[in-house]
Order: structure tokens, then C-alpha cells, then sequence
């Protein structure tokens, strides 16, 4: 999976969860949580089902990491390769 | 033979419009089940029954407006349903009660300008001739772009159900062309028919509140370093879909607490009628605007884990306005948590007939002072707003306190 498909994933993720949020607007540094209203219920959420598309375990002292779209993607593809 | 009336669903509720039955005369019904939708100002609404029995005839066609009161059906016995006791027309002479029926002349009059607009905005049609599938169920079908044709059946006869048509959104594939029009019927209403009618459902509530209720407030602050620890302790053996949020360590304080506490845990009815079962509605604020609060029943007797599935269930089902009558209508206080990254203090409006509402802030980093020692720790501020009539502040007081302690000792909870 390269950056890109990786980024396609994680917007559709996030439409899943906040369908009447724009993801795909998200710029690199904008906070994911604050930009499109998603609250602590929704975050569980997509971390679930960003660990099930990625194949990946998101431990809860990694919540810091994946804040932002840039941070976010940069910890994915961190983790797919280990 | 028991009679089926529309139930109350909330102070702010007058009537909804019947959208679907879910069950034919004869069928055969428990405690718990779902015999009919009903659309109100809150969405599409399942309605409970609190019998069990044989469903009768069926009183009410599909759209048809049903003000709270109105007969809908009967539940008949074995016995009753077995010599083919005929659900009389004299009973239908008797209802719906006289205002409901002025209500629907008034309402059939007035033609459009007297029916609420529908909480969903209608769709351009698409063309479902020969197709059997209930109004419903073609309605959402069209909303959401999805070929009725291809859908099989599951309801009687093989007609189409709501069911149906949302387990097709999952599983039929769309065209690439169609996909901007599906994502775009996502996307928040331009049509305003949802946000106004939630609105003014909201309006409702909390002008009767303001003006019923004398309410008072109080607050109080907690260390919360110790219930975190335990919670990230907890949820380091779990894996991410079992992992509990702070916000369920509020709900099972609150319960406990009422537990201590039991006149916070009433309604307010010519008097203070305690309730033995402790419901907790709790707020879930909808994206497009508004909240809702359904009902997480018996909170004192679950477990955090039980806790946690109830709010995974309900959360959505709020978000997509799909609850039953029982949620919207059981709760016997209010909790409200604003979540991380927000405010620290809220001072909420009572929803009647309840007595109380607390209100959970975001946890905060301040300087706290202990033993004489001054240091930083995360802070939550828990509010409460109460009925005066029900409650006097020291009854407040005691509560706030007991949920500290709740909070201050997780393990308990």
C-alpha cells in the first residue's frame, strides 16, 4: 500500500464515522479530531477500524501520535512495516 | 385483551406518523418487541410492547398521523386470538380519543401546511412499480440510491422491509457515478427539515423546563489521576474494541451514586415520585446539530464492559435517529459529559419530569492543592443541575459527594 492508498483508507474510515464530515478536506497539520467534531466515542471507533484495515495494533499511550493526517499516516505506515 | 395505545414518547411530543408495521394480525409477540416505526421529531422511532399475546387487527394504515393516546392495536390471549374474537369496531368507535380526532380534520383541512415536514428530506422518486416493500423502506432505498428492484424480501410475502434496503446499503455495489451522489446525500441536508424539527423539539423541552422548573447548581472538582490510572491499567489488557472511555466510568459513578442518593433518581409529578430502576439518559449531540438522549436502562446493575456495549449500540442508533419509545421516554436523570478539549463547567437544563442532570466537563490540568502541597493534576469538574421543588441543596450535595467518591475509587465501580 503506498501513501496515497494509504490516505484514500483512512478518508474513508473517517467518512464511515463522521459521514457528514468533508475528511478529504484535512490539511497535513489540521487536528483530525477538532476539524471534523469527532468526540471520544467516534475516535475509539476509528481506531478499531483503522487496526483492522491495516492489520495493525494502536496501543492507547499511541493515541498522541495520530492527532493530525500527517502524524497519522506517518504512524500507519511506521507500523505496517513492523 | 389488552389495548395498544401510541405511547408517550417525551414532554416535548404530541404525535408522530405511522412508517412501517412490523408485524401482521396473529403474530405472536413478547415483552420487548417492536410492532410498529413511527416518525417524530426525533427521528424514526420503534415502538415497544409491554405485553405479550396475539397482535389483533391493525387500526392504523401507513401514514397515517397518531397522536400519543390514539389505539393502535389490541394484544389478544391464546384463547382469545384462538376463537377468532373479532377486534371490534366498537372499540374503533371509541377512538382515537375527541382531540385526536379534531387534530387529524384539522390536519386533513389544512393538507400540507398542517403536516410537520418529514425529518428526512424526500428524495426524487425512483420508479418502484410492482414492487412490494413498505413506504419506508422505498423511501430510505431512495435516498440512498439504492436499486429496490434488486433487493429480495424478507417481510411478509416477500415485501421489502427497512431491514432489507439498509443491509443492501452495505452490499449492493454502486457504479463509480453514482457514488458522488450517494456520498453527497451524506453530506449535511440542505433542505433545513431535520435540524428545524429537532430544534423546535428541543425548544420545546428546555422552555418548559425554564419555565417549570426552578432549577439550582452546584459543583464540585475531582482528582481524576487515580480513575485514569485505572483506566489506562484496564484497558492495556484489552484489545482496542473492548477499551472503556472515561465517559462510562461517569455513567456507573452516577448510578451508584443515585443508589445513595435516591431522590435524585425521580420525576417530578404533582410531587417527587422516586423510581426504583435508575435509566440514564445520556446526551449524544448529533453532528447536523441538536442532541438527543436516550435511555441506558438499569445502569446500576451493569457492569463498565455491559456499559460501554450499551453506549456502542446507542451512540449510533442516536446519530442515525433510530431508538426505540422505551429510550426516549424511561430515563430518570440526565448525564452529560462535553468530552476532552472542551469547556471545563456546564450548568444544563433539565429535561421534565426528571429532577437532576449532571453535567461532566473536560479534564484539565490545574494546580491542585493536598496535604499542604500544591501540584499539577488532571481535573474534572462535575456540575449538577437540580429541581428545587424535589430537592434542597443538601440532597445536591451528598449526591456530587457520593459520585466523588465513586470516581476516587474505580475499582468499586
Amino acid at each position: 500500500m503506498n501513501e496515497e492508498e494509504i490516505k484514500q483508507t483512512v478518508i474513508r474510515l473517517l467518512k464511515n464515522i463522521a459521514p457528514d464530515m468533508n475528511p478529504e478536506e484535512l490539511q497535513p497539520d489540521d487536528s483530525i479530531r477538532q476539524t471534523l467534531g469527532i468526540d471520544s466515542f467516534d475516535s475509539l471507533q476509528f481506531v478499531v477500524a483503522m487496526d483492522e484495515a491495516f492489520g495493525i495494533d494502536t496501543p492507547e499511550e499511541d493515541y498522541g501520535k495520530i492527532q493530525t493526517m500527517k502524524s497519522l499516516l506517518e504512524y500507519i505506515k511506521s507500523r505496517m512495516r513492523k | 385483551m389488552v389495548e395498544y395505545r401510541m405511547p408517550s414518547l417525551g414532554a416535548d411530543m404530541e404525535a408522530g406518523f405511522l412508517r412501517e408495521w412490523r408485524v401482521k394480525p396473529g403474530d405472536h409477540i413478547n415483552r420487548g418487541d417492536i410492532i410498529a416505526e413511527v416518525e417524530t421529531q426525533k427521528g424514526i422511532i420503534e415502538i415497544e410492547v409491554f405485553d405479550e399475546g396475539i397482535i389483533g387487527e391493525l387500526l392504523l394504515k401507513i401514514d397515517d398521523k397518531v397522536p400519543v393516546g390514539t389505539l393502535m392495536t389490541h394484544i389478544l390471549t391464546e384463547s382469545e386470538a384462538k376463537t377468532g374474537m373479532k377486534v371490534g369496531e366498537k372499540e374503533e368507535e371509541k377512538v382515537p380519543p375527541k382531540e385526536a380526532e379534531i387534530e387529524e380534520k384539522e390536519a386533513k383541512v389544512a393538507g400540507e401546511a398542517a403536516t410537520p415536514p418529514p425529518a428526512i428530506p424526500t428524495p426524487p422518486p425512483i420508479p418502484v412499480h410492482r414492487i412490494r416493500a413498505s413506504p419506508l423502506a422505498k423511501r430510505i432505498a431512495a435516498e440512498r440510491g439504492i436499486d429496490i428492484s434488486l433487493i429480495k424480501g424478507s417481510g411478509p410475502e416477500g415485501a421489502i422491509t427497512r431491514k432489507d434496503v439498509e443491509e443492501a446499503v452495505t452490499t449492493q455495489p454502486r457504479p463509480l457515478s453514482e457514488q458522488a451522489s450517494y456520498d453527497a446525500a451524506q453530506q449535511p441536508t440542505p433542505e433545513k427539515s431535520t435540524t428545524d424539527t429537532m430544534r423546535m423539539a428541543i425548544a420545546a423541552a428546555v422552555s418548559r423546563s425554564n419555565r417549570e422548573i426552578p432549577h439550582y447548581y452546584l459543583q464540585t472538582k475531582v482528582d481524576m489521576s487515580l480513575a485514569l490510572a485505572w483506566l489506562t491499567d484496564t484497558n492495556k489488557q484489552r484489545s482496542v474494541k473492548d477499551r472503556l472511555l472515561p465517559v462510562v466510568l461517569y455513567v456507573k459513578a452516577t448510578a451508584r451514586a443515585l443508589e445513595e442518593v435516591p431522590d435524585m433518581n425521580a420525576w417530578w409529578d404533582n410531587g417527587l415520585q422516586r423510581k426504583k430502576d435508575i435509566h440514564i439518559g445520556f446526551v449524544v449531540s448529533l453532528r447536523t446539530g441538536g442532541i438527543i438522549a436516550p435511555a441506558i436502562h438499569d445502569a446500576n446493575k451493569k457492569s463498565t464492559d455491559e456499559l460501554m456495549k450499551d453506549l456502542s449500540d446507542l451512540i449510533p442508533r442516536a446519530r442515525a435517529m433510530r431508538l426505540r419509545s422505551s429510550e426516549l421516554v424511561d430515563s430518570t436523570i440526565t448525564v452529560t459529559s462535553l468530552g476532552d478539549n472542551t469547556v471545563e463547567t456546564m450548568f444544563g437544563v433539565i429535561y421534565p419530569p426528571q429532577v437532576a442532570l449532571v453535567g461532566f466537563g473536560g479534564i484539565k490540568e490545574e494546580p491542585w492543592a493536598e496535604n499542604g502541597m500544591v501540584g499539577a493534576k488532571p481535573v474534572l469538574t462535575i456540575s449538577l443541575s437540580a429541581d428545587h421543588r424535589a430537592t434542597d441543596g443538601s440532597t445536591g450535595s451528598r449526591f456530587l459527594t457520593e459520585l466523588k467518591k465513586y470516581l476516587n475509587q474505580p475499582e468499586l465501580l
